[in-house]
């Protein structure tokens, strides 16, 4: 799905050849200060390499427009991104976002089971906990079902029975939709338990496990 | 102009004994601003007695490029004064969006207002040109100022809200909506909050100046409410302008954020 050839971004990652399949769940594990989350703001666009290739479906991410490549290929943010007003605002944003129809509040209270938060549609983001917000975040994400997930510590701010339910929801949902995961994890843990495979990180640059 | 009093040398010399008196109270209390005071008041002399050379010499000396170069000194003045008012650094193509912001809007507006509303002949009679082009290019120049912190900062303070919305597929337009929303309402505030207070609680410097020169008050009434209306639109113009050209300067040709280059 992903391929990256010769990759430089400064002096943060060097990455001389990987790839990253189709309709697998990939984990990025290493040092915080490594340059995991660099390496997913290249595969969202969100930053160009300085030099070398990366392609997504055999394409050079350079001739793909970079909006329309980020509403396939979307990215969870390390620090949840809670806007003002509502949980149902919230979710709903994403979908404005992208420019796809809003969903009803049915759809959006399943997504809210789904990442395992009791709360109303109409309860004030803002005033969520960090996990909470978290979860929000990556509802958000997941009712835009994009074709590839790219998830930065996605329960990081959670504690570790949460953390493994909402992963395990998570990798369900990916694989029954045939979606593309690619999560950077700080635990080693779950990334055996959970992933087809494995990248690590270590002084900028990649090994695949 | 009958019953007009002309202000002679003793009267203004008492005017600037005001000022001496302030000055006493502001040291016996220990506010150390003397020096700004002085300074201020000595400047603003020198620089309202040039101007009336000038103006004087203007007036009676009529001619086109005499008026296009006063409003070229005016808008370059107003332009540098944006970019010196600022407290962050400008980028360099945020500066090229003022100025070409502050020409468009003030301009369009000062030649509709001239030459459509009070229908000055000829089109370069300075005697108008030029007191309307300070007002209008005066209001917008604080207009734009006031946006340009407010889109600087908000960009920078929301940063990570920006980016979000990008990662979640946003266009740059999209992700920065509430800034530049925001920044257009700040803008404009204070130009409409002096229209509401207009006539009930001060009266404007035009038609006060206009009033003790003796022209009617009527006529006064009817240049404010119009040069009121030249600035709202002239304001909103160059804020509406600046703002939907300014927030592309923090992105690239990739819909990436990229802000301090
Ligand atoms: N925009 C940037 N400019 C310069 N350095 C950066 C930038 N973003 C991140 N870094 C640096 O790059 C390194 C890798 O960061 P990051 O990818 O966030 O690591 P990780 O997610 O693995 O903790 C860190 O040393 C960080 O300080
Ligand atoms: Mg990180």
């Amino acid at each position: 799905m992903f391929s990256l050839k010769e990759v430089k971004y400064k002096n943060i990652l060097n990455v001389k050849h990987l790839h990253i399949k189709k309709n697998k769940i990939t984990c990025i594990i290493g040092e915080s200060g490594s340059g995991k989350t660099t390496l997913l703001r290249l595969l969202n666009k969100l930053i160009s390499c300085d030099s070398g290739e990366i392609t997504y479906n055999e394409q050079s991410l350079k001739v793909i427009d970079s909006v329309e490549l980020r509403r396939n290929v979307v990215m969870l943010p390390q620090a949840p991104a809670i806007f003002s007003g509502s949980i149902k605002d919230n979710l709903l944003i994403g979908l404005k976002f992208s420019e796809k129809p809003l969903l009803s509040d049915d759809h959006l209270t399943e997504v809210l089971n789904l990442v395992n938060l009791n709360k109303e549609l109409h309860d004030n983001a803002e005033n969520l906990s960090g996990g909470e917000k978290q979860r929000v975040a990556l509802g958000r994400v997941i009712l835009l079902h994009p074709e590839v997930l790219l998830l930065d510590e996605p329960s990081s701010a959670l504690d570790e029975d949460t953390e493994y339910l909402i992963i395990d929801a998570l990798v369900n949902y990916t694989r029954e939709n045939n979606k593309t995961m690619i999560m950077v994890t700080h635990s080693k843990k779950v990334a055996h338990q959970f992933s087809d495979e494995i990248i690590e990180i270590k002084r900028a640059l990649v090994n695949v496990l | 102009m009958e019953g007009v009093i002309e202000l002679n040398i003793w009267q203004m010399a008492a005017a600037y004994i005001f000022i001496v008196i302030l000055l006493v109270i502001v040291k016996a209390r220990g506010i150390s601003r003397e020096k700004e005071i002085i300074i201020s008041s000595i400047r603003m002399t020198i620089q309202l007695v040039l101007t009336g050379y000038i103006l004087v010499y203007l007036f009676n000396n009529m001619h086109p490029l005499y008026t296009i170069l006063a409003i070229s000194i005016m808008e370059i003045f107003a332009i540098y004064n944006i970019y010196k008012r600022s407290k962050t650094k400008l980028s360099k193509s945020l500066k090229k969006i003022i100025a070409l912001s502050m020409l468009l809007g003030t301009l369009s507006s000062l030649i509709y207002f001239l030459l459509v509303v009070v229908q000055i002949s000829p089109w370069y009679n300075p005697r108008y040109f030029i007191p309307i082009a300070g007002m209008i290019i005066g209001n917008s120049m604080t207009g734009i100022s006031l946006g340009v912190t407010r889109l600087v900062d908000g960009i920078d303070t929301q940063k990570h809200l920006v980016e979000s919305a990008l990662m979640l597929g946003a266009t740059p337009k999209m992700a920065t909506k509430s800034i530049v929303d925001n920044t257009f309402d700040s803008a404009i505030l204070p130009t409409i909050n002096s229209m509401v207070g207009m006539g009930i609680v001060f009266l404007p410097g035009m038609m006060t100046g206009q009033i003790l020169s003796g022209t009617s008050p009527v006529t006064a009434i009817g240049y404010q409410i119009a040069i009121m209306l030249g600035i709202l639109g002239s304001v909103s113009l160059t804020v509406i302008l600046f703002v939907q050209l300014g927030y592309k300067t923090f992105f690239n040709e990739e819909s990436q954020l990229v802000v301090g280059e």
